[in-house]
């Protein structure tokens, strides 16, 4: 049995480098197919493991609270209008719902930055010391925000690495240096390690951290003393995410005095659902490209099967030969069915390389990242032979169903 | 795969190689019926080498096809070797035709593309040997048809003559106790079909391979020691003769 299917798949390689431009357009189907099956889950992959790593970043355990209400469709209104979040609300929040083991806040502006002659518009943070931890930023170099600096209102900041890269020459140590925001001089005592692109695509490390004390008071100004722009609630475990949620919701609720008909005057957000939005999104786009996929792998196969009978008919006379020295029908199935998966596999092959460029490529060019899946490829390569079986299943029957003396005289 | 022993079919020395009795082939053309074979009755021994004769459509071919397994008739019984081989079915039918049958065609029929040997091998390669046993056995058999320089060689490449040695060496390779040629020299010259007479009559002489041949050529059927004469699907005439020996030319 090795030696005929040694021999059978040895013949089968021949006919297809006999017929090279043929074979290459059967397989087209089948390659685009594969190929694009690689690079989307490559893609898709890619992605996920971006929004996953972002969930992380930002823990998978912190609660966002935000002024202003939902509004249908998720969309926050009027942010800034109402002013509705306290520090107060904040300590309130620790105080009163055990499963909090941190909560914190802050206020952002965008504002000029400037270090001896350059200057950078960043994001200016005012935060509580307690944020840094809920979001679990770490250093490159220097050390955080203290509750010694928020209660002097102490005039020092954290850098994030956009911000370095715009504000000093490389190799410069920013920590030690002053900069100005709005003029107030700041002590650098810190710079952030990297986070890079946020599930959203904005850029995380352009960024600056000030004391909330310090923003409120000497830079960002406050409509009234204690408003934040943001809280910020950590849990210990994610598990227990849902169920602190619901007492935030009910302690805010209570402490803005909401009647029971009235909505919330704050929208809740949870990085969790921020990630299962994106990986919903990347998902659908995944299906759809595997639907795609599917249709291509089919015209793949039926080409296949077109070739096959076209094979089957101008072989004919061989057949007949081959059944007239004792080829059963099972030899000719077999045969036939080996020539169609030759092709298919050659065309997975070749569809595999093709996807794995095409992945590579995107993260060039484009620079989205992607992941080469090897469960993909298995996934392509067991399509491909599939593909080849099943399609090639009607012409081998045929070919092997043809009466012998018919077949030797098929002119 | 089966091995060379177990595939033997039940040998009875006593029992004559081909045995046919009332043999018919009926085909339905349409509205009417052509009777290929009427009531064929025919009986060969071991080692016997027979010229079919007759005019165009007499059922010579229909016949070699029965004889070969490669059809069925439409009544009557067929006892190859002992075996009545009509109660059989279609994978023990392509063990008779590997292990007990050689055909050679009149067009050659070699596979297109695919040098001599491994046109020779292919009966071996059905029958599952090893692949070093397919090549020297084949090799062999090309040396026997005086092809040893050729065996790389394509279809395309060699003379008709040459390609129907290939044929002849396709056949014999399996070693069988039949070898069918219908119109074996139909599309050959003379000399190449003194070539091939000769080879045959060697293999029926030195092997005692049972060689059944059509031909239209009263020349070539003088190498064969019976001479059947079809008409309109029977057997008319079947009549012993002597044999021009081996190498006298077949044009005086
Ligand atoms: N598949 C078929 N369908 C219908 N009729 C057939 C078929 N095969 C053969 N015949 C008929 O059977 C008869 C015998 O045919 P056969 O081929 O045996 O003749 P032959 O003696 O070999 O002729 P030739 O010398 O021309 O080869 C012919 O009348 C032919 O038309
Ligand atoms: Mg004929």
């Amino acid at each position: 049995m090795s030696a005929f299917l040694w021999l059978t798949i040895l013949t089968a390689f021949r006919i297809l480098g006999r017929n090279r431009l043929r074979a290459g357009l059967t397989m087209l189907g089948i390659i685009i197919g594969v190929g694009s099956v690689i690079a989307m889950v490559s893609i898709g992959e890619g992605a996920k493991a971006a929004v996953r790593a972002q969930v992380a970043s930002m823990g998978s355990n912190v609660i966002i609270v935000l002024p202003g209400a939902t509004t249908v469709g998720g969309v926050r209104g009027g942010q800034g209008g109402a002013v509705t979040l306290t520090v107060a609300d904040a300590l309130d929040l620790k105080k009163k719902i055990p499963l909090l083991v941190e909560t914190g806040y802050g206020k952002r502006d965008v504002m000029q930055v400037v270090n001896a002659n350059k200057n950078w518009n960043a994001p200016v943070n005012g935060i509580s010391a307690s944020y840094l931890t809920i979001r679990d930023w770490s250093y490159s170099s220097g050390g955080p925000i203290t509750q010694t600096d928020m209660e002097t209102a102490a005039r020092v900041a954290l850098l994030g690495q956009t911000v370095v890269e715009n504000l000093y020459d490389p190799g410069e140590e920013p920590v030690g240096s002053t900069i100005r925001i709005k003029n107030v001089p700041f002590r650098v005592i810190g710079v952030l390690a990297p986070k890079g692109q946020s599930a959203q695509g904005s850029d995380q490390d352009d960024i600056l951290f000030i004391p909330f004390t310090t923003a409120e008071r000497k830079v960002l100004g406050t409509q009234f003393l204690g408003s934040v722009g943001a809280l910020f609630a950590s849990t210990d475990r994610s598990e227990d995410l849902p169920e602190a949620v619901e007492s935030v919701r009910e302690v805010l609720r209570t402490r803005h005095r909401l009647q029971s008909e009235q909505a919330d005057d704050f929208t809740i957000r949870t990085q969790v659902d921020i990630g299962r939005v994106q990986e919903d999104a990347s998902q659908t786009l995944t299906a759809m490209m595997f639907a795609i996929a599917s249709i291509s792998l089919v015209v793949g196969g039926i080409g296949i099967m077109n070739i096959l009978l076209v094979s089957v008919t101008e072989r004919t006379r061989e057949i007949g030969v081959r059944m007239a020295v004792g080829a059963t029908r099972r030899h000719i199935l077999m045969q036939f069915l080996i020539e169609a998966m030759t092709l298919s596999l050659v065309g997975g092959v070749l569809g595999i390389v093709l996807g794995v460029l095409g992945a590579r490529t995107t993260t060039i060019f484009a620079g989205w990242p992607t992941i080469i899946s090897p469960q993909a490829i298995l996934v392509a390569f067991v399509f491909s032979v599939v593909i080849g079986l099943f399609f090639g299943l009607y012409p081998a029957n045929k070919a092997a169903h043809l009466n012998p003396i018919e077949a030797l005289r098929y002119e | 795969m089966k091995s060379d022993s177990e595939a033997v079919l039940p040998h009875d020395s006593m029992s004559a190689l081909i045995e046919c009795q009332d043999l018919w082939k009926v085909y339905r053309a349409g509205d009417i019926d052509v009777q290929a074979l009427c009531a064929v009755t025919l009986t060969i021994q071991r080692g016997e080498m027979i010229a079919i004769m007759g005019a165009s459509g007499s059922g010579k071919s229909t016949l070699m096809n029965i004889l070969g397994c490669l059809d069925a008739p439409t009544k009557g019984r067929y006892r190859l070797n002992g075996v009545e081989v009509s109660a059989l079915g279609q994978d023990a039918l392509a063990d008779i035709r590997n292990r007990q049958i050689g055909f050679v065609f009149q067009n050659f029929n070699l596979i297109p593309r695919t040098n001599a040997l491994e046109n020779v091998q292919l009966p071996l390669f059905y029958r599952g040997l090893s692949l070093k046993e397919q090549r020297g056995r084949a090799a062999d058999a090309l040396a026997r048809v005086g092809l040893a320089e050729r065996v790389g060689h394509h279809p395309a490449q060699l003379s008709g003559g040459q390609q129907q040695r290939v044929a002849i060496a396709r056949a014999l390779v399996a070693a069988p106790a039949i070898l069918l040629a219908d119109e074996p020299t139909g599309n050959l010259d003379t000399d190449s079909s003194r070539d091939i007479m000769g080879i045959l009559q060697t293999l029926n002489q030195q092997d005692g391979i049972t060689i059944i041949l059509v031909t239209h050529e009263t020349d070539i059927a003088r190498y064969a020691s019976r001479q059947l004469l079809m008409k309109d699907g029977q057997i008319v005439r079947d009549e012993r003769r002597a044999t021009r020996p081996v190498n006298e030319p077949v044009v005086p």
